[in-house]
């Protein structure tokens, strides 16, 4: 099963404070973890929301957004992508996160990822044909 | 909450046991001891940790409590001086550990490493080999690995057991193999990998044609010995082989499970994050292997003292008849029809070796955006190298596609009229069905349907069949894609033979 591991951002991660080298080392050897054990798929940080942007859909009309966002705890600074055989396993991984800011705590989330086979009978066969016809069409216009 | 507690200890288990039997085996130089050692542990926090919670640092539990029990073990053992003689050493440094710290992490890794090495030694055979792989690295238990393998629970914990013995037996020494026996030994273990993942991959038996759990088995353990024998080539081809395979496996089947062939394959639907991580790999291998031999495909044939095929004419790969010529005598490897990737020598030691070949193969298909952009020359020419270096009647099957869709189904069939002379291959289904392939295209449709036919009363799955049987009936008008089964580089639906 594959699972998104997000990290929420902090106040610290949204005003853009670099890491520092102690913490590219405590973060490399805890990725360097997952890696020896075959688990990890991809992991990237994200820059602060003040360099990003929002478009909300309202019908026919479209809003953009620039950051920053305020709901910090709502953001997302980071996320693993990782493949392990439940989400227990994925949880006893995470739970050895290690965090830099001791003070300041972090918080993740984990989410499975959906893939094709987890889609059960309501997903029927028309509609399966359908979405490969699509996918199909958007790979030839592509 | 105690069922709680029990998936966490499950998925603590899974994580640590590798890392905890590979530490063991170090003190105990055994690993059906090391094992029992390891599930003691595990059963010690089964009972404790419902009620005290997991610890912190649970792997350096279960390793001290296991550790505990072996030094507890071996000074109970009547035959302790012996032992004592045997494991003095690391049981002298390991003693005052006890109880203090003992999970030091220096080492795990050399201990993973040689814990594959012994799990795969030649002398099990490939079926115990993968069995024992999937219970120590896997962390399965005998009844998973019996439902991925469609075998009765009791063969797989004997095939356990009796290879345990036979290591015991044969006292396999708990180390890396160096120099020449390397090559070999690092050999078996990458067949018992890609065995793994083809019996995922295209199951040959059964209902499904795919088993996924199995695949992720097999692509976790790849990736594991990337990371532990980073400088092999072979490794990271293998590793580069399965992941581009992996990608393909939410197109390769219809909404009834029924298999899709390459030619048809939505690629939209191809993991493009698997594709990815494969591209990468093929790159690490290729920065590894000598790169003055890397371009040329005839030179590394001739620098090759063992190989035991005909020097093929210098231009042979750019000229399809003289190619289709030159195999006339696909060497004696026959007997060994399906595996031939893992029969050659796999570490390429400056040779790009057979599973470095077919992973540049499968990025071939992976690079193409569409089926008609493939770049069929280029893998004809690396099916030609991998005939040079891992020689087999199925490659050559292989290569007989690709020059089809490289030059004209014509050059593919002068190919395959002269692999129709292998033993080996007469009861193999992919020979008729390409044949069937090209002569439908030559517009020789009759035949072609009784091809049909032939393949679809060899195979044993029960997918194939029918998609074989309606190509039969579709003969006369169809319009022809590849075959998929030997376009994709694996082409290999290797099996650990199993009574049936």
């Amino acid at each position: 099963m594959r699972f998104m591991v997000i990290l929420k951002a902090t106040a610290e991660s949204e005003a853009g404070v670099p890491p520092t080298t102690e913490d590219f080392e405590t973060m490399g050897a805890f990725i360097e973890e997952l890696m020896d054990a075959g688990v990890l798929l991809a992991a990237d940080g994200l820059h602060p929301s003040s360099i990003g942007a929002r478009i909300y859909f309202d019908g026919e009309q479209k809003t953009v957004v620039d950051g920053p966002f305020t709901e910090t705890k709502e953001l997302i600074a980071g996320y693993f992508l990782i493949e392990t055989k439940s989400l227990e396993e994925a949880v006893e991984w995470f739970k050895r996160y290690p965090i830099l800011r001791p003070g300041q705590g972090a918080n993740l989330e984990i989410r499975r990822v959906a893939q094709a086979e987890d889609f059960g009978d309501e997903f029927t066969p028309e509609q399966r044909e359908a979405v490969a016809r699509r996918d199909a069409a958007a790979a030839g216009n592509s | 909450m105690a069922t709680d507690t029990h998936r966490a200890i499950e998925a603590v288990w899974r994580i640590e046991s590798a890392r905890l039997v590979a530490g063991l085996t170090r003190l105990v130089r055994d690993i059906g001891v090391a094992e029992e050692l390891a599930q003691d542990a595990l059963v010690a926090a089964l009972e404790q940790w419902p009620a005290d919670g997991v610890p912190r640092n649970p792997g350096a539990w279960l390793m001290t409590i296991a550790k505990r029990r072996a030094i507890d073990q071996i000074r109970r053992d009547v035959t302790f001086h012996r032992k004592i003689a045997e494991v003095g050493r690391d049981l002298a440094e390991a003693v005052p550990d006890i109880g203090v710290q003992v999970a030091e992490d220096d080492g795990i890794g050399d201990d993973l490493l040689r814990l594959v090495f012994v799990a795969c030694h030649p002398i099990l055979s490939a079926e115990a080999r993968a069995a024992l792989t999937l219970r120590l690295f896997g962390g399965l238990t005998t009844d998973e690995i019996a439902r991925a393998f469609l075998v009765p629970e009791p063969t797989v914990a004997q095939r356990i057991v009796r290879a345990k013995k036979t290591l015991a037996t044969a006292r396999v020494p708990f180390e890396v193999p160096r120099g020449d026996e390397l090559a070999a030994r690092l050999a078996s273990v990458l067949e018992v990998v890609y065995l793994i993942f083809n019996e995922g991959y295209s199951a040959t038996a059964g209902d499904d044609w795919m088993r996924p759990e199995l695949c992720a088995d097999a692509l976790r353990l790849g990736r594991i010995l990337a990371r532990l024998a980073p400088r092999e080539p072979e490794v990271h081809g293998l590793v580069a082989l399965m992941e581009i395979q992996a990608s393909r496996a939410a197109a390769r089947t219809g909404p009834t499970g029924e298999p899709i062939l390459l030619a048809d394959q939505n690629r939209a639907r191809w993991d493009h994050l698997l594709i990815r991580r494969g591209l990468a790999a093929l790159a690490r291998a290729e920065t590894l292997t000598t790169p003055s031999t890397q371009p040329e495909p005839t030179a590394s044939a001739s620098t090759r003292p063992d190989s035991t095929r005909p020097e093929p004419a210098a231009s042979a790969s750019t000229r399809p008849e003289l190619a289709a010529s030159a195999r006339s005598e696909p060497a004696a490897s026959a007997s060994a029809l399906p595996d031939s990737a893992a029969s050659g020598s796999a570490r390429a030691g400056g040779h790009p070796g057979p599973y470095f070949l077919q992973a540049a193969i499968a990025a071939c298909h992976a690079r193409a955006r569409r089926f008609e952009g493939t770049d069929w020359v280029r893998i004809a020419e690396l099916y030609e190298r991998l005939a040079q270096v891992a020689p087999s009647p199925v490659v050559e099957l292989n290569r007989a596609v690709a020059l089809s869709m490289a030059y004209g189904p014509a050059v593919g069939l002068a190919l395959l009229d002269q692999l129709m002379a292998f033993p080996a291959l007469r009861n193999y289904h992919l020979l008729p069905s390409a044949r069937g392939d090209f002569l439908a295209k030559l517009g020789r449709h009759a035949e072609a349907r009784l091809e049909f036919e032939r393949a679809a009363s060899l195979t044993r799955n029960e997918r194939e069949r029918t998609l074989l049987l309606n190509r039969a009936r579709a003969s006369p008008a169809a319009e022809v894609g590849a075959n998929e089964p030997p376009v994709e580089p694996s082409g290999h639906r290797r099996a650990p033979a199993r009574p049936s």
